[in-house]
């Protein structure tokens, strides 16, 4: 196991990303050009839960429009990575961080002060589907309503839309206001990332959408990350090396609160730089 | 993070259970038994209860003894007066005991840390105000809310007349009252914020909504059945309870209703506890006691049954 230290210095010699341009940027510096294609730019990451450390040091760079895959074994902490980027973990008390994450170059817990608009443009879905107890067009239309939006035609426009973007208008359209408990796991699970797209995030963060769902639904979940990446970045937890391996255009590989290294999907996959990584993938341990 | 995985299973033997529950087999049939025979006697006590009120009761009900007040000293006629005062009472504690028991338990459940000391200390603050007996509520109440916030209001604003607010009545009774339910409500709507699962909680806050917002339309209309039971069982404590209202405003007779928050009112218990003690002829009030005892337990049971029906719709139609 190397130290601290050791797995950052390798991550700032080794991984090509980090020593783009972007790699020095600061708040203060102009030009999205240089920036244009990072999304979220993380750097020296450390996260405590209640002064239990549970990340070490991660840096890395998420690319616009582009799926971002992390995998690990469980509690290696990818999860709670996820979560920083919405700052969910503000709400388990206890928690902590230090180093920065970026989105559009704004420190997103030094630089904002409003957490909700944050989560708007940084929507998440679950590993559980978890719709609300309310009809299915209720659900799609929560994040407009909490975020103020009272006109009823383009609440019912945006529901529609957004269903259909969903690939779930089909199967619902004739029963919008029965209760979304009525649905299937796997629909329901696209209804929860309806719902999260009804807000029109620019990232959406995905914890294991479909570690709950038979293979057809995983496929239909899989289908729609492929669709939803033209207009949305992507970042997704998963425990299936071979989701990760379909869906995603980057894939970090995270073991104990470290990100041993990160890179292009197929590269990572078939020559991976790290032991570690090698292991993992081919089913050594995990 | 919870995911499929294929860990060694672990070699915990089997056979050890197998040997742990013998032991356990034996000694099955006396607890059985201690615990029937419990439910027996239980079951035989409600019994006797009820079956001799509805008997001796059951006979003496009619329109007129529903609609008319009491004549001839309580020897005769109906007891209305005190019907109307009793649900007036418990509906004028319900709307003042339901909003600060659930506004304190949100509070609790959702603001507080449930480890810090304040928290604590309030949570102990409300079981030891479950644990007071009523006769001192009854107490309290003449002394704070009547003697004290009432002959406020007298001193400031009639200074004047006579007694207005600084007297017995129905406001203060039912203050008194709502004092003495306010745990179980408190008690009843944190159980139901309990059961919120924190995946529609997270869901709301991940969507953008503030956490008043997710409060607002998402954690009270869920726990609305929970925040109807505690409303239920304070009415059903609250409906049976003579000694806080025996001071502050229940009245022996009284040849109106009441019409303003500080009249007096009869009170069904109360009318139950002067009728048996104070009346000048016992026997020939009898029939009429146990009458109203009966209308007392049947308003309970029907304003309890009402609650249910309320409760059961929300379920079906938040739910399933």
């Amino acid at each position: 196991m190397p130290t601290d230290k050791e797995i950052n210095l390798a991550i700032k010699t080794e991984v090509p990303y980090l020593n783009e341009p972007s790699a020095n940027s600061s708040a203060g510096q102009p030009g999205p050009h240089i920036n244009e294609a990072h999304k979220v730019v993380v750097r020296d990451l450390d996260f405590f839960y209640s002064g239990q450390q549970a990340l070490f040091g991660i840096s890395l760079n998420i690319v616009e429009k582009k799926v971002f895959a992390l995998i690990g074994p469980s509690g290696c902490g990818k999860s709670t990575f996820l979560r920083t980027l919405n700052r969910m973990n503000d709400t388990i008390p206890g928690t902590s961080l230090k180093g920065s994450i970026k989105i559009d170059n704004l420190d997103i817990y030094k630089g904002i002060k409003d957490v909700s608009s944050l989560r708007t443009r940084v929507g998440m879905v679950f590993q559980k589907s978890n719709p609300f107890p309310k009809s299915i067009f209720e659900n799609v239309a929560y994040g407009l309503r909490v975020n103020g939006i009272k006109d009823k035609r383009l609440i019912a426009e945006v529901v529609e839309e957004t269903l259909k973007g969903a690939f779930l208008w089909e199967e619902v359209k004739d029963k919008l206001d029965h209760s979304a408990y009525a649905l299937s796991g796997g629909q329901q699970q696209r209804l929860c990332i309806a719902r999260a797209l009804a807000v029109q995030p620019e990232i959406l963060l995905m914890d294991e959408p479909a570690s709950a769902l038979d293979p057809l639904s995983t496929a239909k979940i899989e289908d729609l990350i492929n669709e939803l990446k033209k207009n949305h970045t992507i970042v997704i937890v998963t425990h299936n090396m071979q989701q990760a391996a379909r869906v995603s255009d980057v894939t970090a590989f995270f073991y104990e609160g470290y990100m041993i290294e990160y890179g292009d999907t197929r590269k990572l996959f078939t020559k991976p730089e790290k032991k570690k990584t090698e292991d993992y993938i081919t089913g050594r341990f995990g | 993070m919870t995911g499929i995985q294929l860990s060694p299973v672990k070699e915990s033997s089997p056979r050890h259970n197998i040997h742990e529950s013998f032991g356990r087999k034996s000694s099955g049939r006396i607890p059985a038994g201690l615990t029937a025979t419990a439910v027996i006697i239980i079951a035989m006590m409600l019994f006797i209860i009820l079956g001799n009120i509805v008997l001796n009761g059951v006979g003496v009900i009619d329109w007129k003894f529903l609609s008319h007040p009491p004549e001839n000293g309580m020897e005769g006629g109906g007891i209305f007066p005190a019907i109307f005062g009793t649900v007036a009472l418990v509906l004028l504690m319900t709307i003042a005991v339901v909003p600060v028991g659930v506004l304190t338990a949100i509070y609790l459940h959702e603001y507080t840390s449930p480890h810090s000391k304040v928290t604590r200390l309030i949570r102990m603050a409300i079981n030891n105000l479950a644990g007071v007996p009523s006769i001192v509520f009854g107490l309290f109440g003449l002394g704070f809310f009547i003697g004290f916030v009432g002959n406020g209001i007298d001193t400031l604003f009639y200074a004047d007349e006579g007694p207005v607010w600084g007297q017995p009545a129905i406001i203060w009774a039912s203050l008194t009252l709502s004092v003495l339910t306010l745990p179980v409500v408190i008690v009843a709507t944190e159980e139901a914020l309990r059961t919120i699962p924190r995946e529609i909680k997270d869901a709301s806050l991940a969507l953008g909504a503030t956490k008043l917002q997710t409060i607002i339309k998402v954690v009270i209309p869920n726990s609305l059945p929970g925040i109807l039971t505690g409303a239920i069982l304070a009415i059903s404590r609250g409906a049976g309870e003579v000694a806080p209202i025996m001071f502050t405003g229940a009245a022996y007779y009284l040849p109106y209703l009441p019409q303003k928050l500080n009249d007096q009112f009869m009170e069904l218990g109360y009318h139950i506890y002067v009728m048996a003690t104070q009346s000048p002829d016992i026997e020939a009030t009898k029939p009429i006691l146990y009458g109203t005892v009966l209308v007392l337990l049947l308003l309970t049971f029907m304003l309890n049954f009402s609650a249910i029906i309320i409760r059961s719709k929300m379920r079906s139609k938040n739910a399933h």
